[in-house]
């Protein structure tokens, strides 16, 4: 007993070394773990309203191609709108036909150059975020809700590598799913494309309905270059309709039969 | 609370603003993102007990975690540097030659100053992105951002303590 006292005593800066760096790498190995709720995270309201102060001033670094993104957008709705008006005379009022719900967020603190990335939003729980929101802006796909707090909440980016959407080919309605390999924050790579589909460079990829998470046929981005064997592709890289390294005011798309589906889904 | 715990609590608190809220907006060449911060670690007086410095070189890079959602690479790769500064700073000078108590970073010669950073810098960077990608078929990703984010981490470093060290009268 003296004996390890007295070891202890000896190599107590030692230990000490090793005991911070076990806990840091333990807080590192739990933030892997997708959903568990960690610790270490931007949504709380001390590091969000520090953020969100920041992010005032760089704000209107983007704000020119925001206007624009925005304006385009507008034009889009109301170009639907009145193909819509033409062609029906009636108005949809049932409420059930209504499936997602948009909330409107703006992205506080961006990242595209780690390996991992995760992006802080100004809207929380109070706001009506959930864990597993889906995330997109005009332009397409952006991440997944993956911690709320009252007021701000994290994303998990497309650009990390626990990030696997479910998505299709516009053109043929064959199913992959959306990866990242860290290299490129412009071009994501997509896998398990049956060798059936018959792909070509310039085809749109969207996201599949396979997923609570997202809608079906959101934009995702173009096949830029594909390699084809006889038995599978392999290295189909997609390049992103959006530029994730100029994002600003997105929507969390919450499905409105979400819980029904779960229900179901555990039920199994 | 002397006047030199002031400066270094208000040295910590002002480096990891500036870290988190104007450094971490900045990306040279799309991808790179220095770590000032760890200035902070370059600039810790010697004299001040081994143990007391380690924690608050865990503390430092924690709060840099809080703010970027990564865990804690940070905290990790400062404590790593942290343990192993003391070590690199009595092979560069002659221990025998210097007092460690009076050792002042901007009074030594600037070879021996930039071989003190650049060390600590690739070792602290090597660890953070390491963990960070924490898979070694991807070293060579692994280096490559290391080697590059270093080389901007190492100047801004150099240029700081030349310009905000020099001309002041206090010690550090």
């Amino acid at each position: 007993m003296h004996k390890i006292a007295y070891f202890i005593e000896k190599h107590k800066y030692f230990l000490l070394f090793i005991l911070l760096e076990v806990i840091a790498i333990g807080l590192t190995i739990q933030s892997h773990n997708y959903h568990k709720s960690q610790f270490i995270n931007t949504a709380n309201s001390l590091t969000g309203n520090l953020l969100t102060k920041s992010n005032t001033f760089f704000e209107f670094i983007n704000l020119k191609a925001e206007n624009l993104r925005l304006a385009k957008e507008n034009a889009n709705l109301r170009t639907a709108l009145h193909i819509k008006n033409n062609e029906s005379t009636f108005i949809i009022s049932d409420s059930s036909a209504i499936i997602n719900s948009f909330i409107p967020a703006k992205i506080i603190q961006n990242n595209y150059t780690k390996r991992n990335n995760i992006l802080t939003i100004n809207k929380g729980s109070l706001d009506g975020i959930v864990i597993d929101m889906g995330v997109v802006n005009s332009n397409g796909i952006i991440g997944v809700v993956n911690q709320v707090s009252d007021n701000f909440a994290t994303v998990l980016s497309v650009l990390n590598e626990k990030s696997k959407v479910n998505a299709k080919l516009k053109k043929n309605n064959y199913f992959g799913t959306l990866t990242w390999d860290g290299i490129n924050y412009k071009t994501s790579q997509l896998l398990d494309i049956q060798r059936q589909a018959n792909i070509s460079v310039g085809d749109t990829i969207v996201t599949g309905g396979k997923s609570i998470l997202f809608p079906e046929n959101i934009n995702i981005g173009i096949i830029t270059s594909f390699d084809a064997s006889i038995k599978n592709y392999t290295n189909i890289e997609v390049e992103f309709f959006t530029d994730m390294s100029n994002i600003g005011y997105i929507y969390a798309i919450y499905n409105l039969d979400r819980e029904e589906i779960l229900e179901l889904q555990n039920n199994d | 609370m002397t006047r030199e715990t002031i400066i270094i609590a208000f040295r910590f608190i002002f480096l990891v603003l500036v870290q988190t809220l104007i450094l971490n907006n900045i990306y040279f060449f799309d991808y790179i993102n220095p770590n000032l911060y760890i200035l902070f670690i370059f600039l810790y007086p010697l004299g001040v007990k081994r143990t007391n410095f380690l924690i608050v070189s865990f503390l430092l890079g924690l709060s840099i975690d809080l703010f970027s959602n990564s865990g804690g690479i940070n905290a990790a790769a400062t404590v790593a540097i942290a343990y192993l500064r003391l070590p690199i700073l009595k092979l560069l000078i002659n221990s025998q030659d210097v007092d460690l108590k009076l050792f002042k970073l901007h009074k030594e010669s600037f070879f021996r100053v930039l071989t003190y950073i650049s060390i600590l810098t690739f070792t602290h960077h090597f660890v953070l992105i390491g963990l960070e990608y924490s898979s070694i078929k991807e070293i060579g990703a692994i280096l490559h951002k290391t080697i590059t984010t270093s080389l901007f981490t190492i100047f801004l470093c150099t240029l700081s303590i030349y310009l905000f060290s020099k001309n002041k009268t206090t010690n550090f």
